[in-house]
């Protein structure tokens, strides 16, 4: 306190503008860097593998926590596993690094999940697509459907609807090839994914097992 | 909350042979002739015997014993009421009637911040959940260990949109560490002791366990478990030693160190090995806002708080170092203002518990994920020499000279420093910063500060001189209005019988939660809550003036109560200042007061809190005044 201050609002000191700053800077991410850098890291397409205790609320309580937080997920799949008690979340999200990063951990901290980690880039990964286009030109569907080793599910008078399997690659080509035909409705899984060999997609500590 | 009638119409249930379910039953519940001692609590007649059979509500009940709970904190009502009705025999825990439900969650955070074990709260299904929900989430974002357990409709109607029936697990979910529906009354204490469990391990954090009125009045002989995490969930306690000895030889190195406390120092007990730490090595030590107590603020390392209305001293320093030791802290934006401009030049070494926090906000060179006060003693065992840091000191004290935290008065010092309201002219306006410092100055040093939010929580912060560890409870992270008065309350049942606890609220926040003013009546709890009163959202209005034109929308009152009258309504005690010359003897006699005080204090409307680093801010750029914003 002091009676000198009597006449002003606020606090004594030297003015902002008359303070040394410091040079360096962070990016948007709190990441340290040169000053004359670049500054933001660039997105990449992953795939997080999570091992999960199976119990009700898991799924809302996983995809809740990615519109939370504002991850970019391309797709989640979920379902059953050789264990009645656990089952399998497949994430695949677009996010910088830190970002990735973030989705692991945050995933761990979720209670009934067992394990989480991003696969590797020779993961064996696959998505199935039910496709649904115009029957008006049947021989060039089954041709296109031979040719990704889709397989023919229901052909009427009027539309073709085709099952395809494959990794994220080969389904976005076969979409496209489609698209002559005129696509009345697609249907997507979203990516599943193992860890390819002998590598573990995920590791279960002795006392879950 | 709930008209028990309805209930018994509603939810299906025959009512049960030994529970008043319906109006008649709730009547005879009143003029029951079964005592309860004066204490509150049950006679004994009825022992509860762990091998025999038992309600899911008794299970929920018996969890609670086992872990160790002795106050809960609720509000009754319809599908809750199997479980008050098992505390009725409840021998070791004893139950505090809020006024509403929301009361409840931040008393029960309050003790969970004072003690550091879970705070329980209890509420019906429907309105009595949602109402916690403000109180949940405000645990969650200060990682206070709280349980609340809810009431839920029967489970049979559970999804029809049955009476007082809400989606509890599904609005609390984003909010809690865990929550948990009860799916049996085989499980439901299982439920409750994990729930516990997990509120107080590792990061500590609100967990709910949903109780449908089924559950909780089926029979089941399964007895009490202690309290335990589930396989899944490991807490770490050790950081690698390898990243511990990089980290040391980092703020080794340091020419500008600082130690940056946050509120895991405080929850993880760490206070007295971060000041062996900060001592040894001669570190100056900021703190976040939760951190506040974490380091002694009389001592000459310390800086006080960082941040948006942090101190110049502080800021300047975060804002130089080369090396920060930043302990328990989440980096949340108002510490940080804009990160692109955060401790800019620093090395940051990030202790913390939760890997998630790691690199989240603020990317850790040398991240240490362990319990802090572990932590903190391997970072001291593995220091080979400590940082020259004789200049460093030098220049934050002079920052410390160049920004004191001296405001407006319209008169001098006593001569001992000490407010010395005897000479201050009697129509000036109380400056909220000296009521503050005058209350700090009567009270001892382990009194306990919990405050609502806004200006009069941010002079509490600045004002108050904070030396220990759990005397400063505020809500940081939600910023929720009106958690000071029921926060007093919770502190209030978690402190010692010597230790005075202390409110400091504004008169926007005091109206939203001044209804459990009753509780501290009815309990004759000793609490002093001061309101400093400028019949205004002041901080608000301080950001209109600022950053609005001055379009003062929707942030002054034409019109407030008077609170010391309103506080004699409720059965409290009431004073009011007016002047610096009554505030010494009023100060006096409402901490006297064996009870709860309310001290209405018309403070200088025109005060604002400096300094201020807006949002997204330079920390380093704060303004001491409006025109440097």
């Amino acid at each position: 306190m002091s009676g000198e201050l009597s006449d002003r609002q606020g606090l004594p000191g030297p003015a902002p503008e008359s303070r040394r700053r410091p040079e360096g800077r962070r990016t948007s991410q709190g990441v340290r860097v040169d000053p004359e850098a670049e500054a933001e890291h660039p997105s990449r397409r992953t795939v997080i593998s999570a091992l999960v205790e199976h119990e009700p609320g898991v799924l809302a309580r996983v995809s809740g926590l990615f519109s939370r937080r504002q991850f970019n997920i391309e797709s989640l799949t979920v379902a059953d596993t050789q264990n009645d008690d656990w089952a399998r979340i497949t994430v695949v999200v677009e996010e910088p690094d830190p970002g990735i990063d973030q989705v692991e951990k945050q995933l761990e901290k979720v209670v009934p999940v067992i394990h989480v980690r991003e696969l590797e880039a020779d993961a064996v990964a696959r998505e199935l697509v039910v496709l649904k286009v115009d029957a008006d030109r049947p021989e060039e569907v089954h041709a296109i459907t031979e040719m990704y080793r889709g397989k023919t599910l229901d052909a009427g008078p009027r539309t073709v609807t085709v099952e395809l399997t494959g990794d994220e690659q080969k389904i976005d080509d076969a979409v496209d090839a489609f698209r002559q035909f005129g696509i009345r409705e697609i249907a997507r899984t979203g990516q599943t994914a193992l860890a390819r060999g002998e590598t573990k997609t995920a590791v279960v500590p002795d006392h879950l097992k | 909350m709930t008209e028990q009638g309805a209930v018994s119409e509603f939810d299906g249930t025959e009512p049960s042979a030994d529970g008043p379910t319906d109006d008649q039953g709730a009547a005879r519940e009143q003029a029951d002739p079964r005592t309860r001692d004066e204490s509150g609590r049950a006679d004994s007649e009825t022992p509860m015997d762990d091998a025999s059979a038992r309600t899911g509500a008794e299970a929920v009940v018996a969890a609670l014993e086992t872990a160790g709970v002795e106050t809960v904190f609720g509000v009754q009502g319809g599908a809750i009421m199997p479980v008050y009705d098992a505390l009725y025999d409840a021998e070791h825990i004893s139950h505090v009637t809020m006024a509403h439900e929301q009361g409840a969650a931040h008393a029960a955070d309050a003790y969970g911040a004072v003690t550091g074990e879970p705070g329980i709260c209890m509420a019906t299904s429907g309105p009595g959940a949602t109402n916690l929900v403000t109180g949940i989430a405000d645990a969650d974002m200060d990682s206070e260990p709280v349980v609340a357990l809810t009431g839920q409709v029967p489970s049979d109607l559970v999804g029809n949109d049955a009476f007082q029936e809400t989606d509890t697990v599904g609005v609390t979910t984003p909010i809690t560490k865990s929550n948990t529906f009860a799916s049996s009354a085989d499980d439901v204490g299982e439920d409750v002791s994990t729930a516990f469990a997990l509120a107080a391990s590792g990061r500590q954090g609100p967990t709910l366990v949903d109780l449908p009125k089924d559950v909780t009045t089926d029979e089941t002989d399964v007895g009490p478990t202690e309290p335990s995490v589930p396989g899944t969930v490991s807490v770490p306690d050790r950081a690698t030693e390898d990243a511990v000895e990089a980290a040391a030889a980092a703020i080794s190195d340091a020419e500008r160190p600082v130690i940056l406390a946050g509120g895991g120092v405080v929850k993880g007990d760490a206070s007295d090995e971060l000041r062996a730490f900060a001592r040894d090595h001669e570190i100056p030590v900021a703190t976040t806002m939760p951190g506040i107590g974490a380091f002694p603020e009389d001592h000459d390392l310390a800086l006080k708080m960082a941040g948006m209305h942090g101190t110049g001293y502080a800021n300047m320093a975060v804002t130089t170092t080369d090396c920060l030791l930043a302990v328990g802290t989440r980096f949340d934006d108002r510490l940080t203002g804009g990160v692109d401009s955060f401790a800019p030049d620093a090395t940051v070494v990030h202790v913390d518990i939760d890997p998630a926090e790691i690199s989240k906000n603020v990317e850790a060179d040398h991240p240490l994920i362990g319990d802090a006060s572990t932590v903190v003693d391997q970072l001291g065992a593995a220091m080979d020499d400590s940082p020259d840091t004789d200049e460093w000191v030098t220049q934050c004290a002079d920052w410390q000279d160049e920004y004191r935290m001296d405001y407006a008065v319209p008169a001098a010092d006593s001569d001992d420093g000490a407010p010395d309201a005897s000479s201050f002219p009697d129509e000036q306006p109380v400056k909220p910063q000296f009521v503050v410092e005058a209350v700090d100055a009567a009270t001892d040093d382990d009194t306990i500060v919990t405050t609502g939010v806004g200006q009069h929580q941010m002079w509490a912060c600045q004002y108050w001189t904070y030396t220990e560890p759990r005397t400063w409870v505020s809500s940081h992270g939600l910023g929720a209005m009106g958690y000071g008065l029921p926060s007093a309350v919770g502190a209030r049942l978690a402190a010692d019988d010597d230790q005075s606890v202390v409110c400091f609220d504004g008169d926007g926040s005091f109206l939203m939660t001044c209804q459990e003013l009753v509780v501290a009546a009815r309990e004759n709890l000793d609490i002093t809550v001061f309101v400093l009163n400028n019949e205004a959202i002041g901080m608000v209005k301080q950001w209109q003036d600022a950053f609005f034109d001055g379009r003062r929308m929707a942030s002054e009152y034409p019109w407030v109560p008077e609170f010391d009258t309103l506080a004699e309504a409720f059965g409290a005690d009431g004073f009011r200042i007016e002047s610096y010359d009554d505030a010494p003897d009023v100060i006096e006699d409402a901490l006297a007061t064996d009870g709860p005080a309310v001290v209405d204090v018309y403070i200088d409307p025109t005060e604002d809190v400096y300094p201020m680093v807006p949002s997204g801010g330079d920390n380093g750029q704060f303004a001491l005044s409006e025109d440097h914003l």
